[in-house]
């Protein structure tokens, strides 16, 4: 056998590194432009009144966007309440029970769903919810996010829970346990941290977006007052003022941005911590 | 069993008028789906005795042990057939309760497996199990079981640590105390010692030689010199058959069939 030369051998090997190091180098440049590109133009807008008054009118200066924050922190509670304990009992159905035809479906299902596009789900939840009850609402917002969070949730749930080993679960029930309490007392708590990740992740996911709520919670100028009402929140808010001719609007568009990145931002950062921690 | 090139099966020993006999194996056969891998094993188990199993790697030592605690019920494509009467009953009957048997039949694995929770919630859990004990009695509990595992002495100052932050030979004994804690009637031992060390593997053979006195033992070991160290009586497993089975002195000095002489002399496996 005659070897390759040696030359040769780095030579392919650099030529690998350059590709590999460019096309992380073309992300990351887009990502920092995004991210430089928002703060710059969004850090202006944050003030005081930006949290704490609602919108005014067109033309005038001044009022913030308190209501669609404040509508935004309810529709992604009411899909985290719908969603994350379907999405973690369907995980541990897949995880520990899954052995059957029905659960080969579920999977598929579910892998299929993790890549729907979400505005399919918005016109779904619309032609379920809003025609049917004659109306735009938050709840009806809520609900697909909650639809777009169920198959992320269930398969990192089953994933992580895969991950705990067999000996522990062996262990646990050869000390008499039912299989239940084994799932609720061991197998959740040594998947404790994936899943707590695995669910902020998803949170973090469905917060930023904004075409199942076009059709579902759609928007509203006042301060949330129920959730069967059109219901303000972020990201429409910043696609309409975007969209809008108004500096202003414009303005509050890019603050908007700017709040949901940090948003964003914190909650990755805030899972990292998690991951990290000891115990 | 002359097909498979094994010797002739010759009068089985008989335990009986040495020792209480606390498990009768009888035409055990186990299945993984269409894979046989026991074939009519037949094999006594005395009471508060330390009986070990030998044999080469896959031949179905690791499978039997699993069997007197039914773990295999686990898996829906595992099966045995035949009979393992524990005290009188055949605990492969359908309408056996499996969490009872679990709890009279306790086992400890080939890898130390600690729970993610503290030293004192790992011992207590089998406990808390069983019943709402008051909070003096479970600390008393615990501590009887780490005493009985020889742990107490390093762990008592830090019960409130995490079981998995011990050595492994710590995480071992953390998992015979554990077992223990139920007070069980059988400890089976799935190859206990061989994730450890010399010295931690020391300490467990110890603690088998204590823990006989009250409880019935069996052992699993790929590790001859410990099976004639902690054991009274020995099985021989090749190819899935109980080839010999007697005490243990005699299985290491007189073996009767030529595959356990082969192997003990280090032949093969």
């Amino acid at each position: 056998m005659k070897f390759r030369s040696r030359t040769r051998r780095k030579a392919i090997n650099l030529i690998a590194l350059i590709l590999a190091g460019l096309s992380a180098a073309i992300g990351l440049f887009f990502l920092i432009w995004i991210i430089f590109e928002i703060t710059q133009k969004g850090i202006s807008s944050i003030n005081w009144a930006f949290f704490t008054e609602l919108p005014v009118p067109p033309g005038e200066t001044g009022g913030g966007l308190s209501n669609a924050i404040m509508g935004s922190i309810i529709i992604t509670l009411i899909a985290t309440v719908i969603g994350v304990p379907i999405g973690v009992l369907a995980g541990t159905y897949l995880s520990e029970f899954g052995y059957g035809r029905l659960s080969a479906i579920i999977r598929f299902i579910t892998n299929t769903f993790v890549s729907a596009p979400s505005i399919v789900v918005g016109v779904f939840v619309y032609s379920i919810m809003v025609v049917p009850l004659k109306g735009f609402s938050g709840l009806a917002g809520g609900i697909s996010l909650a639809i777009i969070m169920l198959p992320v949730i269930t398969r990192t749930t089953e994933e992580i829970l895969r991950l705990v080993p067999v000996g522990l679960r062996e262990a646990a029930l050869a000390l008499g346990a039912p299989y239940w309490k084994m799932v609720v007392s061991i197998v959740y708590r040594a998947g404790k941290k994936g899943l707590i990740t695995g669910i902020i992740l998803a949170i973090a996911r469905v917060s930023g977006e904004t075409a199942p709520l076009l059709f579902t919670a759609l928007n509203s100028p006042y301060w949330p007052s129920g959730l069967m009402e059109p219901m303000a929140n972020l990201t429409v808010t910043i696609f309409n003022y975007a969209m809008s001719p108004y500096e202003d609007w414009q303005a509050k568009a890019w603050g908007g941005a700017f709040l949901i990145t940090c948003a964003l931002l914190i909650v990755n950062i805030l899972s990292r911590v998690i991951v990290r921690q000891k115990g | 069993m002359s097909v498979s090139g094994l010797s002739e099966p010759s009068m089985p020993f008989d335990l009986s008028d040495r020792a209480n006999i606390k498990i009768k194996v009888r035409g055990l056969n186990f299945f993984y789906g269409a894979f046989q891998a026991l074939y009519d094993n037949h094999l006594d188990i005395a009471e508060k005795k330390v009986t070990a199993f030998i044999g080469p790697s896959g031949c179905g030592k690791s499978t039997h042990i699993r069997t007197y605690n039914r773990m295999f019920s686990l898996y829906p494509e595992q099966k045995a057939t035949g009979e393992i009467i524990l005290d009188g009953q055949n605990i492969l009957e359908e309408n056996i309760d499996l969490i009872e048997l679990r709890t009279r039949v306790g086992m400890v694995f080939q890898k130390p497996t600690p729970f993610p929770m503290t030293i004192f919630d790992n011992v207590a859990y089998g406990l808390r199990l069983k019943a709402r004990l008051p909070k003096s009695e479970l600390e008393a509990r615990v501590e009887d079981a780490l005493k009985g595992a020889a742990l107490w002495d390093e762990v008592k100052d830090n019960l409130h640590s995490l079981g998995t932050d011990l050595s492994g030979g710590q995480q071992q004994r953390l998992c015979i105390a554990r077992a223990i804690a139920v007070e069980p009637e059988v400890i089976l031992m799935d190859e206990p010692c061989s994730a450890l060390d010399p010295v931690a593997t020391y300490k467990i053979e110890e603690l088998i030689d204590k823990l006989k006195e009250q409880y019935t033992i069996v052992i699993v070991t790929h590790n001859m010199q410990q099976a004639a160290r902690v054991s009274d009586y020995t099985a021989f497993f090749y190819l899935g058959r109980c080839i010999e089975f007697g005490p243990t002195e005699e299985i290491f000095t007189a073996p009767k069939k030529k595959e356990t002489e082969d192997y003990i002399t280090g032949r093969f496996g």
